[in-house]
């Protein structure tokens, strides 16, 4: 591959307004294009958030801007918020923005493996995005069989009322999964082939390392469901009965499929963002990483155990109960690498130097948030427990202390900590502080009152507790109101956010190469790094986590600095 | 814990309500330890003036040390809760108590049609007593249930009794629950049926066996008419 650099790194043209804007192929612009589309899909998901917490909070009351919330929007609402927030904001923004940015500039190439095949998976993405968007406003409405689509709810349109909604619901998500296969090849392909010369495995930068292992994980376990999903558009819509069990289907074959890819994607997600916060908090305390090789087999493990655990999802589905304890056994494993990389990240601030900048309050706050969403999964992984907590608000609670670390605190570290790399500005640092805060305490007070509402028997998906007396009590309502407010709260932060992200691109402080004094390769190109990345491609020398080496006047050592 | 929120009203929550116990010291113990050593690391190693920070790889045996350990302790720990959990799993889902008496459970888009057995005892003779959305039950007795749907997909969940059981279209699931405390209380559908799922609500009614015997007198008269 060097030598082929070589060739390369002199032939660049500048390219052509159609060639930039209308059919890119520079994966810096395909990593923007990304990133823009999924914060956008995050304000409709965020926005149905905001309609039906207010409904649960009031019920009945006329929601400003969304109007009276009927039970069937209710369901659409919490069925798009979820499908929106996981595959079209979560999976685009840490996936594919991040991947795309970061992968060719840290292993030192001018682009991905396949450019074309990025653009095109772009393309089918938006396709997707536009799908989903579409299918909230055909005859009969979104789909509102929540985001896991059971059948024979969401087979038959007798029983879902959303004839429509409910089809285009599943070909979107089925369009979503093309791109990220196509997304994914090309990263696993480019971090393989394309890393500078002397870039060995263990001098590849962690956050590489983890959206590769995710990418993997991904391809692996979305074969199963998109065969699922290609039976249940078929009963859907040429009335077969793969999943009707009264012409010999079986419905709980969905759920098998479904989780089969639904508990890695857990991890597909996850892992990228632990590798962003790897990055950042490295950086941000001048130490070196602390275990690396042990970080990348926590993950691999933690990668590997998510294959085995899928049933923990349907311990009372009605499957065999004796099958309840074997994946009891293998989810409860699953917090030993979890557990071990979390006190790896910990041990890296040791005897650091810790200096408190907008990623590194977002990295370490995701390490807090973290933290409470991997313990509180214990008690849903021991089966005993989960017959209680089963579908309850404790899960909603458990799952948004995992998700919304991985998809909004971990891109809010990212975006920071690469926003004067990617768009040649500095960030202003007061307003992200001031962000940081108010989105980490609202996020607190939404969630924590939810794990008190799961433990007293709130079951989820309700679009009003008044029909449920033991529910209904004053008590339990103030919780519900509490969780709203901060949500409201949360969101009106997100103002400041948006403020600084525009403002910053046009104003902002100009940026240096390596404002930050990090040693990864895409510090070494200018802010915002050229078509083609590099005028001259480098060789690595060593790891990408030397700060604070001894005998050395500096605290950083770039990768590709001759020793 | 739980049973501060939500009466004990079977035999077994008072087992579910332990185990969650057991898991929140476990974890809870680890939580406390691991944020305070986080916390800690972020007050004791903030930049200051003149401090630099240490080169440490991670490979040093006496630091290593830090992470082997706990990590062999959290196994132990893994091996505790997954022994918790498979016992009152196979107590509540598994094993199953002698009958006392039964009840049929059948669930639809968006409703619950309980079938109780009649004066002479027995479900499925021609005396049964069905309603819709009540479930009336006699204390300190033994129930074997059947859960059937007619549609879709719904879920059967009594908090206060800790249970809950998925009804699938096609299969006659069973349990066993046995009701431990007088009184009226929810019962949920916990798995979403559509547009309805939300008031898909019943009420559980829990009698002395007089007041369940006279309930069926009067269901019984009430029929005759």
């Amino acid at each position: 591959m060097s030598a082929d650099h070589a060739d390369h790194a002199h032939h660049h043209h500048e390219p052509t307004f159609i060639e930039k804007y209308i059919f890119p192929t520079d994966h810096k612009f395909i990593a923007t294009q990304y990133l823009v589309t999924g914060l956008l899909m995050a304000l409709i998901g965020g926005f149905f958030a905001y309609a039906f917490r207010v409904q649960l909070a009031w019920p009945g009351t006329d929601i400003p801007v969304f109007g009276h919330m009927s039970p069937a929007e209710y369901n659409a609402a919490i069925t798009n918020h979820g499908s929106i927030m996981i595959f079209w904001v979560a999976m685009p923004v840490l996936i594919a923005a991040f991947g795309n940015f970061l992968i060719p500039l840290m292993v030192g190439a001018d682009d991905m493996a396949f450019p074309r095949l990025n653009r095109l998976s772009y393309q089918v993405f938006l396709v997707s995005a536009i799908m989903i968007i579409v299918s909230l406003f055909v005859p009969g409405g979104g789909f509102g069989g929540a985001w896991t689509a059971y059948p024979p709810l969401s087979a038959e349109a007798t029983y879902n009322l959303t004839p429509y909604g409910s089809s285009l619901w599943l070909a979107a998500v089925a369009v979503e999964f093309v791109a990220f296969l196509i997304g994914g090849i090309n990263f696993i392909v480019t971090a393989m082939n394309a890393r500078a010369p002397g870039m060995k495995w263990d001098y590849v930068p962690m956050v590489v390392w983890m959206i590769c292992i995710a990418s993997i994980l991904f391809m692996a376990s979305v074969g199963p469901l998109v065969a699922g999903a290609v039976m249940l558009f078929f009963d859907q819509t040429l009335n077969t009965g793969f999943y009707d069990p009264s012409r010999g289907g079986d419905p709980i074959l969905w759920q098998h499929l479904f989780w089969f890819f639904g508990h890695p994607e857990v991890y597909v997600v996850l892992l990228p963002a632990t590798g962003m916060v790897a990055e950042v908090i490295t950086v941000f305390s001048r130490k070196k990483l602390f275990g690396y090789q042990l970080i990348l087999f926590t993950a691999i493990g933690t990668g590997v155990l998510s294959f085995f655990v899928w049933a923990h999802h349907q311990f009372i589905a009605g499957i065999d109960p004796r099958m309840a304890n074997l994946f009891t056994i293998t989810t409860v494993l699953i917090s030993i690498p979890i557990a071990e990389m979390l006190f790896l990240y910990i041990a890296t601030l040791y005897k650091g130097s810790i200096e408190y900048t907008t990623p590194m309050l977002w990295a370490l706050g995701f390490i807090f948030c973290f933290l409470i969403g991997g313990v509180t999964g214990i008690p849903l992984g021991a089966s005993g427990s989960d017959i209680y907590l089963h579908d309850s608000y404790f899960v909603i609670a458990h799952f948004h202390y995992t998700f919304f670390p991985i998809a909004f605190i971990g891109s809010f570290t990212g975006i920071t900590y690469w926003f004067p790399k990617w768009f040649g500005r500095m960030m202003n640092e007061t307003i992200g502080k001031i962000h940081f805060w108010i989105t980490f305490i609202a996020f607190n007070g939404i969630f924590l009152p939810l794990f008190v509402l799961g433990l007293a028997g709130q079951h989820r998906r309700i679009y009003n507790y008044e029909h449920f007396p033991d529910l209904s009590t004053p008590d339990l309502q103030m919780l519900r109101v509490m969780a709203t407010t901060s949500l409201l709260i949360l969101l009106a932060a997100q103002v400041l956010f948006i403020f600084n992200f525009f403002w910053s691109m046009w104003f902002g402080e100009k940026a240096s190469a390596n404002p930050w004094k990090a040693n990864t390769l895409e510090w070494t190109v200018p802010s915002p790094p050229p078509h083609g990345n590099f005028s001259e491609f480098p060789t690595v020398y060593r790891g990408p986590y030397e700060y604070s080496a001894p005998g050395r006047d500096t605290d950083f050592w770039p990768q590709h600095e001759p020793s | 814990m739980i049973d501060f929120l939500v009466p004990r009203g079977s035999t077994f929550a008072g087992e579910i309500d332990n185990l969650f116990l057991i898991i929140t010291a476990v974890v809870g113990f680890w939580f406390v330890l691991t944020m305070g050593m986080f916390l800690y690391m972020m007050v004791a190693y903030r930049r200051r003036e003149g401090v630099h920070a240490e080169y440490i790889t991670g490979k040093e045996p006496e630091l290593k040390r830090w992470i082997t350990i706990p990590h062999g302790i959290i196994i132990l720990c893994d091996v505790v809760l997954i022994v918790g959990a498979v016992r009152v799993w196979y107590m509540v889902k598994q094993d199953r108590p002698e009958k006392g008496d039964e009840v049929r459970i059948v669930a639809q888009q968006w409703a619950w049609t309980f079938y109780h057995a009649g004066p002479d005892g027995e479900l499925g003779t021609p005396d049964d007593i069905a309603v819709v959305d009540e479930l009336h039950v006699t204390v300190d007795t033994v129930y074997h249930f059947s859960l059937e749907s007619r549609d879709v997909l719904h879920s059967f969940s009594v908090p206060t009794f800790r249970l809950k059981q998925d009804v699938i279209p096609g299969r006659k699931i069973t349990g066993w629950f046995e009701p431990t405390r007088l009184g009226e209380y929810d019962i949920q559908c916990a798995e979403m049926c559509g547009i309805a799922h939300g008031v898909m609500g019943a009420r559980l009614f829990v009698e002395t066996e007089a007041e369940h015997a006279a309930w069926i007198e009067r269901m019984t008269a009430m029929a005759a008419k």
